[in-house]
């Protein structure tokens, strides 16, 4: 069991220069125990900042963020964490990278070439383990992440708009992947998106967030079956994708007209 | 060595022969004098001489043993110092502004001052090599450090990495390229601390081998005493580059 309590979390964020900004206002949500759920908001709503206090990498300073009921005080490999830009190590290969995790729990060795192997073929990336990131495109790329992050098994995954750096055909080819890895071992997924089609057709919540400061608007339930091959083009979801884009759009418009645009 | 490659070497080295050619033939017509520029077979032949009678390899080593000694303590100093800098926010507001008061002063000021402290030997040279170069690294060091990427440092730290691991792990990594540039800056500089200063204070070395050939008037060797500290530099140099590329082999 592992489930993700946020309590009237408020944050603040401080630029290097310049006045405080509210980034997230009074936010409270629930995230259940292997369910795929996707913040969906306008750049700018604070839904990476949300994933970030989750994830342990910016202090919670007001309200309460726990897991099973403990707070959390800092990242842990019990979440695990992916990144828009891949953050893989640049000096590793994509073994190496994969491997690193697993170096940490303090495996023994078979056990952990064998586990990197596993999680290097499950993305489809055989051939190329002893590649640099340098060497890869950027879907590659966020294959090796993925795999390094599911290698070490975290109970919680937070995706950090893992697909936004990629190019249109590499998108849909990576959501459905992670679909079927999801299907095929469920785990707690928190995956931050702005991307509507994309939220509708993973999560079986979509949680859409206001702009700036960043608020819980609407909490919509998208879970239906979404295993047929032309489920993107069924009424369903497009009426359900409709819904979530008719809540999404005040939220831009208001965060275009905020920046003055 | 395809072909291709091997004219793509020549034309490199071309300017290079015609300068040869230019100076045997400036002093061999008596364009300029001879005693002040000693054509380029006499000047081999002298290095020829010199390399028999031991002296150059002699002094040479008294050389190369201040460079290396030195320019190790730089380097494991610098870099510690700069990493240090970038890691832990007290040494770097106790240090900072003396590394930016230092690092532009001549090195070669400290000649006097290392000479006074340990005399003539190899101890000063060591000192003077390991405190003119050790700045550059401790620069590059400090800026490649401080330049690793936040999300690279999270990664690690979800992924389990103790403090300690994300310094050697993270931090050191991404030092790498800057700290390697910096080192590369002190392997010139070394060059040059290490000629002025036999030069001025020593008994053996490639630097005093010059300067007693010149006080002597036997130009030719002395002429083939520079061209062999010119050669050492480059050669230095290349290998250097050489291994830097490899250790960042990962970057495309």
């Amino acid at each position: 069991m592992t489930t993700i309590s946020i309590d009237r979390v408020r944050h603040l964020y401080r630029p290097a220069r310049g006045r405080p900004v509210l980034a997230l206002e009074d936010v409270s949500l629930e995230v259940r125990d292997k369910e795929f759920l996707a913040l969906l908001g306008p750049s700018g709503c604070g839904k990476s900042t949300l994933l970030y206090l989750m994830g342990g990498f910016l202090p919670v300073e007001i309200g309460s963020i726990s897991i099973d009921g403990k707070p959390i005080a800092g990242p842990g490999p019990e979440r695990g964490v992916v990144f828009q830009h891949f953050a893989l190590f640049p000096w590793k290969t994509v073994r190496q990278n994969v491997l690193y995790g697993l170096e940490r729990k303090g495996l023994p060795r078979d056990e952990r070439e064998a586990t990197a192997k596993k999680f290097i073929d499950l993305v489809g990336l055989s051939g190329f383990e002893d590649n640099y990131p340098s060497q890869l495109s950027g879907g590659m790329k966020q294959r090796a992440a993925i795999a390094r992050t599911l290698a070490v098994d975290p109970a919680v995954l937070l995706m950090d708009e893992p697909f936004g750096a990629l190019d249109a055909q590499t998108r849909a080819l990576m959501q459905a992947e992670l679909l079927n890895i999801w299907r095929a071992s469920p785990k707690t997924v928190v995956f931050v998106t702005h991307d509507v089609q994309e939220a509708v057709y993973l999560a079986g919540r979509v949680v859409v967030m206001s702009a700036r400061p960043g608020k819980v608007k609407a909490i919509v339930d998208t879970d239906f079956d979404k295993t047929a091959p032309d489920v993107l083009r069924s009424p369903k979801f497009g009426d359900m994708a409709d819904h979530i884009w008719g809540l999404v759009k005040e939220e831009a418009i208001k965060a275009q007209m905020g920046r003055g645009v | 060595m395809t072909r291709n490659a091997l004219i793509a070497r020549l034309v490199k080295y071309l300017p290079l022969l015609l300068l040869a050619m230019a100076w045997e033939g400036a002093s061999r017509f008596e364009l300029v004098s001879s005693s002040a520029l000693p054509s380029l077979t006499k000047v081999a032949q002298a290095w020829w001489d010199l390399a028999l009678g031991g002296d150059l390899v002699e002094n040479g080593a008294a050389s190369l043993w201040r460079l290396a000694a030195g320019l190790a303590i730089a380097i494991v100093v610098g870099a510690a110092l700069g990493i240090g800098m970038a890691w832990w926010r007290p040494a770097d507001i106790a240090l900072g502004p003396l590394v930016e008061m230092f690092y532009p002063l001549p090195k070669s000021a400290l000649i006097p001052v290392t000479a006074l402290w340990l005399g003539f030997g190899d101890g000063s040279k060591i000192l003077l090599i390991a405190m003119g170069c050790m700045l550059p690294v401790t620069l590059g060091a400090y800026n490649g450090a401080r330049s690793s990427e936040r999300v690279l440092v999270w990664s690690a730290r979800s992924l389990g990495a103790s403090k300690l691991r994300i310094l050697r792990d993270v931090v050191l990594p991404s030092a790498l390229p800057e700290m390697l540039s910096g080192i590369r800056t002190a392997l010139a500089i070394s060059f040059v601390l290490l000629v002025a200063s036999e030069l001025i204070v020593a008994r053996a070395g490639l630097g005093y081998l010059i300067g007693f050939l010149g006080s002597n008037g036997t130009y030719d060797s002395m002429f083939a005493v520079v061209l062999t500290v010119a050669f050492m530099g480059f050669v230095a140099d290349r290998m250097y580059l050489l291994i830097m590329r490899r250790a960042l082999a990962w970057r495309d």
